[in-house]
């Protein structure tokens, strides 16, 4: 147990930040699982170049991992840290702007040189003005760690790569998290000398807090106060992942996965192909369109087939999704939303994918599109997806974005029983078989699958006669299909909740906001409220068809603010449906909203009155 | 359960009427396949046929099987997700020299070095039909259409060039009105393990009439192609004018024999199709009129395995090796903590 004394804090957030070689990421993701074990409720935000190595040193290469937690509710990474950890100037000079005045900066002194400050564009060492403003802590950190190592026969480069853990290890004793998880994983990772040297710079950096007079005090962040039950830590890619696998359990029937890697997407695929021993078939595919195009002939031929991509991967896919549409096969198509247009910013996150869902194919193409709002709702969002597919013989779209992708938060673990069994009626009577013939309750046609006797058919992206699926030209016939098919997934709002009103259920102001921003929208909105002011909040999940209440909501509102990270998308939608003047809240910086954004427009609004 | 009495060409076709303009080699094509397809041992409900965009990918509706009509080039890929689903079923590809060479060169490219088991059947009358006319990947330089009204300035693909070079472990190529050959090596590419790429030369007689004429015509065939059979020197043309074809350090050229009842002697190649490295089926591949005769027959068959079977394969060596996998154990696994009540 440390000596010194120690002080109780309700939250607290860190920003680890470096080059994009120095194991920020990891660094990170490490004190993450820590701090889970701790307890704490939490909320990450990984931050990171698209280049895998950027000359070392520059602005271009700085990589940063957020992680804010607390002894209470929260659902952000944190507007401003409290503290950053900079392991060199380009980190220092990138990230602290950001940083909450009077904020701890700790850096690695030892990289301050005249070269790295020049590299970092620097024209004058900055620590004596950081001192000013903020409490700076100085640490040799490139000396500390080789100290640490001197008798491992390591190389200089090896030796430096463990210098992460050495501040890791800091940071375990400065916030009192245990060391234990990590240290397991050490053991599993590494052998030999790296091991060693792993393990024993991670507890030289926690007895150098301990005994240094740097450190007066260490921090203590109690447990916080959730929900009983098992949880651990998740991110959106790796709930999706699980999602799909547990589908295929809870549907029996078999995953196929058809992808071609792209960031932020490119987890998923590999998470799955982990799981070859719960039958999941995984398929990289030559393209994006090779990916949607095995799925869609897998799920013809019975299997529930999926594709995970992003923004530019999900544009290719637009025409193997319209001939689901036509062909009337389950399939669904999870676009992990990134910055754009075009190549954008790869690893950063937007919401602008939107209207490209619902309508950025060919002629009248309506598919059901789905939008996961926390990492952990990825899991549910992806069942819900699958399915809807399956009901009603239908493509759906689940967006997700960056943020969610690679967030991590504390996840309840899901009770398998309670996940319940959704039945697959597959055709099988040859008697009265007709490809499109509907189901009176939902206008699914049959899943009639090659290998069922007496069900041979066609189908195809020809125009289809209702009922027999034949080719047909006929133009009334053309009309009525269009019909069936948007009547079909208009009819999927009686299956969706009500809508939860946040605060009051009607008055001045609603904020309305979707996907992977309600962390920051509730947060804002929540604060807003215990300083008395009359906001409420409503988040969708449900994009198309919407719920079936939300435009009686909406009228209860004299205004009502679209919270979006794109343009004013969701705002267009609400305006042309609802007649709504629907103001807008738009960025597009590649970055989440801060919480002080939304609590300003919402004050500016009320402000108007 | 009674045994299902034995089918005929008949029960293959569907009851849509089959569109295609009067003339047009397909419905030859139609109609071989309809009748090899009884004689496979297949149960008529593994059958799929699928297909891309273009004439020939109306194929699929004119069977009465399980079909599906793509989008354009991509029925390589729509079939892979076929077979990989469902191993145990017959899956067909019907393209042609746009659909699969053009727009879905890539597909057919990947398609055809994973091996999977599929039989493609490229139909190739160097010409865009559906579009009325325009010039194809195929299509000889100087064509001119309708866009190339000064000719085509494409330097042309050849099918069986470009599957030997995607790696395929089966390459054919057959006439669409030689029903014999047609049936025989329909046959043969169904009978292959991975994937059979059979290019079927074809006759568009709107927009590229006569394109095939030396091939397809029996008197003009004797003299311009090439029956390749295995085990037997490639001699071709009419009696008192028998040729041989000599290939050496992978260059072919015409012998002329004065000896028919010798060729090898002469120094004339005996065709195999099993070599183990595809330069021969290359020099094959590069025989053009009018300097040599067309070879029509199977240039390449080896052995390799599957796509769908090595992908089925880790699936269960996977749960040989960790059990059926456990939903339960998967949500539960790593590091977790309990939140006391």
């Amino acid at each position: 147990m440390s000596e010194k004394p120690n002080e109780e804090l309700e939250s607290i957030a860190i920003r680890f930040t470096g080059d994009s070689g120095d194991g920020i990421q990891l660094t990170g993701t490490k004190f993450t699982e820590s701090t889970a074990l701790a307890g704490n409720d939490l909320s990450t935000l990984p931050d990171f170049p698209a280049e895998i190595r950027a000359p070392a040193g520059t602005m271009a290469g700085v990589s940063g991992f957020q992680i804010h937690f607390s002894s209470q509710d929260i659902r952000t990474p944190s507007d401003h840290p409290d503290v950053l950890v900079s392991f060199n100037p380009a980190a220092l000079r990138a990230n602290l702007d950001d940083l909450r005045p009077g904020g701890m900066v700790i850096v690695n002194s030892d990289a301050f040189t005249t070269k790295s400050l020049a590299r970092a564009g620097y024209t004058e060492d900055p620590l004596p003005s950081v001192s000013d403003r903020f409490q700076l802590v100085e640490i040799p950190l490139t000396k500390l760690n080789r100290e640490a190592l001197k008798d491992l026969k390591l190389s200089s480069r090896d030796a430096g790569r463990c210098k992460n853990f050495f501040a890791l290890g800091l940071m375990y004793w400065l916030y009192n998290r245990p060391m234990d998880s990590t240290l397991r994983w050490l053991e599993e990772k590494f052998k030999g000398n790296m091991r060693e040297a792993n393990q024993r710079v991670l507890k030289a950096g926690h007895a150098f807090g301990e005994t240094s007079e740097l450190f007066p005090r260490s921090f203590v962040v109690p447990r916080a106060k959730i929900e009983p039950g098992r949880y651990r830590n998740i991110t959106g890619n790796t709930a999706l992942a699980w999602g799909i696998v547990a589908a295929s359990q809870i549907m029996d029937r078999p995953v196929f996965l058809g992808a071609y890697p792209i960031t932020p997407a490119s987890d998923v695929l590999h998470e799955v192909s982990r799981y070859r021993h719960f039958g999941v078939k995984t398929f990289q595919a030559e393209d994006e369109i090779s990916a949607a195009s095995a799925a869609i002939g897998a799920s013809f031929a019975g299997s529930l087939g999926v594709c995970t991509t992003s923004g530019p991967g999900f544009v290719l896919k637009q025409e193997a999704l319209g001939l689901a549409v036509m062909a009337e096969l389950p399939l669904v198509v999870v676009n992990i939303q990134r910055a754009g247009p075009s190549t954008g910013m790869p690893t950063k996150t937007e919401q602008a994918d939107l209207l490209a869902a619902l309508y950025g194919r060919n002629s009248e193409s309506p598919v059901p599109v789905l939008a996961a709002d926390t990492p952990g709702n990825c899991f549910d969002t992806i069942l819900e997806a699958f399915r809807l597919a399956v009901r009603h013989m239908t493509p759906v779209v689940m967006l997700s974005d960056s943020y969610l992708a690679n967030s991590a938060e504390p996840w309840p673990i899901p009770d398998v029983a309670g996940l319940g069994h959704e039945r697959v009626t597959l055709r099988v009577e040859p008697e009265g078989f007709q490809p499109y013939a509907r189901d009176d309750q939902t206008l699914a046609r049959p899943w009639a699958v090659p290998g069922t006797p007496g069900l041979e058919h066609r189908i195809g992206g020809l125009s289809k006669q209702e009922g027999s699926g034949n080719v047909a030209y006929d133009p009334r016939n053309n009309e009525r299909m269009h019909e069936l098919r948007h009547a079909k997934v208009a009819r999927i709002a009686d299956e969706i909740p009500a809508i939860e009103v946040m605060g009051p259920d009607r008055g001045d102001l609603l904020v309305v906001g979707w996907g992977g921003t309600r962390g920051a929208i509730v947060s804002a909105c929540e604060e807003a409220r215990r300083d008395g002011l009359p906001v409420s909040n409503i988040h969708l999940r449900h994009l198309n068809p919407f719920p079936p209440d939300l435009g009686e909501v909406l009228s209860r509102f004299e205004k009502v603010l679209v919270a979006e990270l794109n343009a004013g998308q969701l705002a267009l939608l609400l305006r042309a449906e609802f007649l709504v003047d629907a103001q807008r809240l738009a960025k597009t910086e590649g970055q989440p909203f801060r919480i002080e954004e939304i609590r300003a427009r919402v004050d500016a609004l009320l402000e108007e009155n | 359960m009674a045994a299902r009495t034995a089918l005929t060409q008949k029960d293959f076709a569907s009851d849509q009427d089959v569109r295609w303009c009067p003339g047009c080699g397909d419905y030859s094509i139609l109609a071989n396949i309809q009748r090899v397809m009884p004689e496979l041992g297949v149960p008529r409900e593994n059958f799929v046929f699928v297909s891309g965009i273009g004439c020939s990918s109306r194929f699929p509706y004119y069977m009465n099987t399980y079909g599906f009509h793509t989008i354009h080039g991509r029925a390589p890929a729509f079939a892979t997700g076929i077979k990989c689903a469902q191993p145990e079923l017959s899956v067909w590809v019907v393209t042609g020299d746009g659909d699969g060479l053009s727009i879905g060169g890539n597909h057919l490219l990947h398609t055809i070095r994973r091996n999977v088991d599929l039989q493609i059947l490229l139909f190739n009358n160097r010409v865009y039909g559906l579009t009325k006319g325009q010039y194809s990947p195929t299509s000889r330089v100087g064509m001119r259409t309708k866009s190339t009204p000064d000719g085509s300035i494409d330097h042309p693909v050849d099918p069986i060039a470009f599957a030997l070079g995607s790696g395929a472990t089966f390459v054919a190529r057959t006439v669409d009105v030689d029903a014999q050959h047609l049936q025989e090596t329909l046959r043969r590419a169904h009978a292959h393990r991975g994937t059979a790429f059979i290019e079927i030369l074809q006759n568009c007689p709107v927009y590229n009439d006569d394109e095939w004429i030396e091939v397809e015509d029996r008197k003009q065939r004797v003299e311009a192609s090439l029956k390749l059979e295995d085990g037997k020197p490639l001699v071709y043309g009419p009696p008192g004018d028998i040729r041989g074809i000599r290939i050496e350090d992978g260059v072919p050229s015409v012998v002329e024999l004065t000896d028919p009842q010798d060729p090898v002697s002469a120094g004339v190649a005996v065709h195999h199709d099993r070599h183990e490295t595809p330069a021969y089926a290359f020099a094959l591949a590069s025989l053009r009129r009018t300097k040599f005769p067309i070879p029509i027959g199977v240039f390449r068959a080896v052995e390799k395995p599957t796509y769908e079977a090595l992908l089925s394969g880790q699936v269960a060596a996977a749960r040989a090796k960790r059990g059926e996998g456990d939903l339960e154990s998967l949500l539960n696994s790593g590091d977790t903590w309990t939140v006391e009540a």
